[in-house]
């Protein structure tokens, strides 16, 4: 009889996860690269937007594309764990995770730690790359806990939506269904200018989208003057707690189908 | 007994056209995708045009060019996986066998991702027209832009062909599609040339031929009638697609021994 | 002597790393015959079977297919034969009949004429009714015989068969059996055929070359082959013990004691299996009643066995499968 507790199913999940990923070049070098390359792309190629008459923001140009990447980064980490998972369970490892793990619970925990694991090291990594490109940064103590804070509970809320996702459908396939909606969300928001600039259609469903608090609180974080902090920790932490829920449902249909 | 190079093309060709639009996991992405990014890019830009020196007050005006661009590489991807499909599942051999020339095998494959290109491109016109972006140079402007966009599909897409047969695999087609998206955001995808900041940015979109091939669209749309950009855009695309094309039929020559 | 339909000489394929995948191979195929190529995964089987198909260069040697070298005559092999290759190798989102309509055009074939030939060939191989579905709603067996219909679109007088009925159930696999005698009797094809089991090669084949690590240890006709590792024997338990001594008595008229149960008689039979009707007619003229009577024939097993140590079932677990290796041969040759 095994006598795996929650804390032992969790670290072996984890372990397995992070091991694959710092090991396998072809996981971990797209992960780092392509939020490197959308900084470096939004960065460089659109400095010159900070010049549009009403954009107010005074750490630069470079500081207010960070702010969304690293959301975007920490989102999508959230959403490759996901993949991980779908794929666990297209190969048929998943099932037998499930049979041998009596604290179930542990496993979804421990894919959560992995994708926290991702999410430290390429937040990381975007992050000394913003500062050698010479980013701004007025953050004070605080506001840096508060931004990556943030950051992490949107990577704890993707993920967890990855997850519930992934053990609904159980296959590779549900890529896309898991993809799309972060998508959505992180690009209808004042991706490349301030949400005043913004016009049209995208500014409507900007004001709609939760994540548009998220982006302005981070923001406010990076440039020392930190705004609707409460609302965006709102936000965030309510779309974890909705999104364990919704990855416990998936647990279950997962354990039904095992 | 075996038939004129065109006859085998021709049959080629049909099968490629009927195997790439029966599949609506390739079609559509390569459709909704661009426009959506066409669509949020215009809202979320707009406040770009007041920078001195943009060309045009309409950000959908300027992005739509990226529409059929973005769309080419899509079709860097089906072509890709289609032709890895055929290597991966011995379909080359069997058309290996018959009096089929080689070159001829090429052109047929390709012929799907033109019949992509055309649908993409009338589609991603039509949308922009609908949502007012007018075109400056008119009906036979259109009539270029449909023309840029198919060599621009020709070139992807013959990428997509070669790194199928130089690897005969559909896992190393995924891995160029974020390069070749790489291509695309290095350019002066998001702003004209002259508005990029970024001093290595700039110089970067200025090597890079998808911003000669974007600007030559948007010539068409925001200008009229640009001889210098089209020539421009339609020596990169057709430069690219050459070079493609002769990349991907010596791998084919690889590929497909027989003696 | 006429001359061969196949014939190879000392023929060799060396790919870049491991060892020779054909290891000097001779072979001859009589027009018309139906030539069986037996051996586990990776003994070379398919590796010949490109090499005489021109999709591979031999390192060294020679063969010639129906009177052309396959190097130096390429497409002149190439129009006298068909093959069905090891993966049936279709088009998942194409019909049986824009399948067979590509490749009619690709023998030059138009309009009418194709499409006439398409629908000849689809009716022989029973598929009229599925033309116009997509091959992923085909069946492995349907999958099969379409792949076999596609070879003979221009009427080759020798056919390649790597494999046809791997994966099939007993149903699919009969029924192609019975299109490939149908082929060799009635329309005198040489068939080329490449297999892993035993009945296939033994019902099917003319003549059998068994092939294993590149080599053929054994080549003749299934009969002359089974009968060179022994005779076939039988064994008997009688009814009541008592009757064992007699049994064994009788028994010994037909050849000289073979092992059995304890509780039973054996003998390998001088003459044949024709024998048995007078081994139990014999038993019957004295009387005695019988619990159980088995005749043990050789099989190609046992000659694969006698040639190499290894039971050919159990090579079929032991070497990966040779077909994996040459995508990426194609790339480095």
């Amino acid at each position: 009889m095994s006598r795996g507790s929650f804390t032992s199913v969790a670290r072996a999940v984890a372990w397995r996860s992070i091991h694959s990923f710092f090991t396998n070049p072809a996981i971990i070098i797209p992960s780092a690269l392509f939020p490197l390359f959308f900084f470096t792309a939004f960065a460089g190629g659109l400095s010159r937007v900070d010049s549009v008459p009403g954009f107010d923001f005074d750490s630069g140009y470079t500081a207010f594309v960070y702010g969304f990447v690293l959301l975007q980064a920490s989102a999508f980490g959230g959403v490759f764990a996901g993949f991980a998972i779908a794929r666990d369970f297209e190969s048929g490892f998943s099932r037998r995770l499930l049979l041998a793990a009596p604290r179930r619970s542990g496993i979804v925990t421990g894919y959560w730690l992995a994708a926290l694991a991702r999410a430290l090291f390429t937040v990381g990594l975007i992050t000394v790359v913003a500062l050698v490109a010479g980013m701004d940064i007025a953050a004070g103590g605080l506001d840096l806990v508060g931004l990556y804070t943030l950051a992490l509970l949107v990577n704890a809320a993707t993920m967890l939506f990855g997850c519930g996702v992934a053990m609904r459908l159980r296959t590779m396939q549900a890529g896309p269904a898991m993809q799309v909606p972060v998508f959505l969300l992180l690009f209808l928001a004042p991706v490349w200018v301030p949400y005043d600039l913004l016009t049209g259609w995208v500014k409507t469903a900007a004001t709609v989208n939760p994540i548009t608090l998220v982006l302005e609180a981070d923001r406010g974080f990076i440039a020392g003057d930190p705004v609707k902090v409460l609302a965006a920790f709102a936000v965030a932490a309510g779309l974890a707690a909705l999104m364990v829920l919704w990855a416990r449902g998936g647990l279950r249909s997962a354990e039904q189908a095992a | 007994m075996s038939g004129g190079f065109a006859f085998q093309v021709g049959a080629l060709a049909r099968r490629s056209v009927l195997r790439t639009l029966r599949q609506p996991a390739m079609v559509i992405p390569s459709l909704f995708f661009p426009l959506l990014l066409l669509s949020i890019n215009a809202g979320g830009l707009d406040s770009a045009t007041e920078l001195p020196g943009f060309p045009t007050d309409s950000y959908l005006q300027f992005a739509l060019a990226i529409a059929f661009v973005q769309g080419a590489l899509f079709s860097a991807n089906s072509a890709g996986t289609n032709v890895s499909n055929d290597v991966e599942t011995g379909f080359l051999n069997r058309l290996a066998l018959t009096p089929l020339r080689r070159l001829a095998l090429l052109m047929g494959q390709l012929a799907g991702i033109m019949a992509l290109g055309l649908l993409q491109a009338v589609t991603f016109l039509v949308v922009g027209l609908v949502a007012g972006a007018g075109i400056e140079a008119g009906v036979t402007g259109a009539v270029v832009i449909v023309v840029l966009s198919l060599v621009i599909s020709l070139a992807f897409g013959s990428i997509g062909a070669f790194v199928a047969l130089r690897t005969g695999s559909g896992e190393a087609v995924q891995g160029i599609f974020p390069l070749l998206f790489a291509a695309l955001f290095l350019s002066s995808m998001a702003l004209p040339r002259n508005l990029i900041e970024t001093a290595w940015f700039r110089e970067v979109a200025t090597y890079n031929p998808v911003s000669y091939m974007l600007e030559a669209i948007r010539s068409l749309v925001i200008f009229g009638w640009d001889g210098e950009a089209l020539a421009l855009g339609f020596a990169c695309a057709g430069g690219v697609a050459l070079i493609a094309i002769l990349a991907a039929s010596s791998a084919l020559r690889t590929r497909m021994v027989r003696t | 002597m006429r001359e061969a339909a196949i014939e190879a000489t000392d023929l060799v394929r060396e790919f870049k790393k491991g060892p020779r995948a054909v290891d000097g191979i001779d072979l001859r195929v009589d027009p018309g015959e139906v030539y069986g190529f037996l051996g586990p995964n990776g003994a070379g089987k398919s590796t010949t079977v490109h090499m005489l198909t021109t999709l591979l260069p031999p390192t060294s040697g020679v063969a010639r297919v129906a009177g052309h070298d396959v190097v130096k005559e390429g497409s002149e092999v190439r129009a006298a034969i068909g093959a069905a290759l090891q993966e049936a190798a279709l088009d998942p989102f194409l019909t049986g009949s824009e399948h067979m309509r590509l490749q009619t055009a690709m023998h030059g074939m138009r309009g009418d004429e194709g499409r006439r030939r398409g629908e000849e060939l689809l009716a022989r191989v029973g598929l009229t009714q599925a033309a116009d579905r997509k091959i992923r709603a085909y069946s492995g067996g349907m999958k099969r015989r379409l792949d076999l219909a596609l070879a003979l679109v221009h009427d080759p007088r020798i056919l390649f068969l790597d494999e046809p009925t791997t994966g099939l159930d007993p149903q699919s696999r009969s029924a192609l059996w019975d299109e490939v005698q149908r082929l060799a009797t009635e329309s005198g094809v040489t068939v080329f055929l490449t297999t892993q089991y035993l009945e296939e090669a033994d019902v099917l084949a003319d003549r059998i070359g068994i092939i294993d690590h590149g080599k053929i240890v054994a080549e003749g006709t299934p009969e002359a082959l089974k009968a060179e590792v022994g005779r076939p024997s039988v064994e008997v338990i009688p009814a009541e013990f008592v009757d064992l001594e007699r049994a064994r008595a009788v028994l010994s008229r037909f050849g000289e004691q073979a092992n059995s149960s304890p509780k039973g008689a054996a003998v390998r039979l001088s003459g044949g299996e024709g024998r048995l009707a007078e081994v139990v007619r014999a038993l019957d003229a004295e009387n005695i009643s019988l619990q159980h009577l088995q005749l043990h024939a050789p099989t190609l097993n046992d000659v694969f066995l006698e040639k190499t140590g290894r039971s050919l079932e159990g090579a079929a677990e032991e070497e990966p499968d040779e077909a994996e290796d040459q995508p990426k041969e194609a790339v480095a040759a």
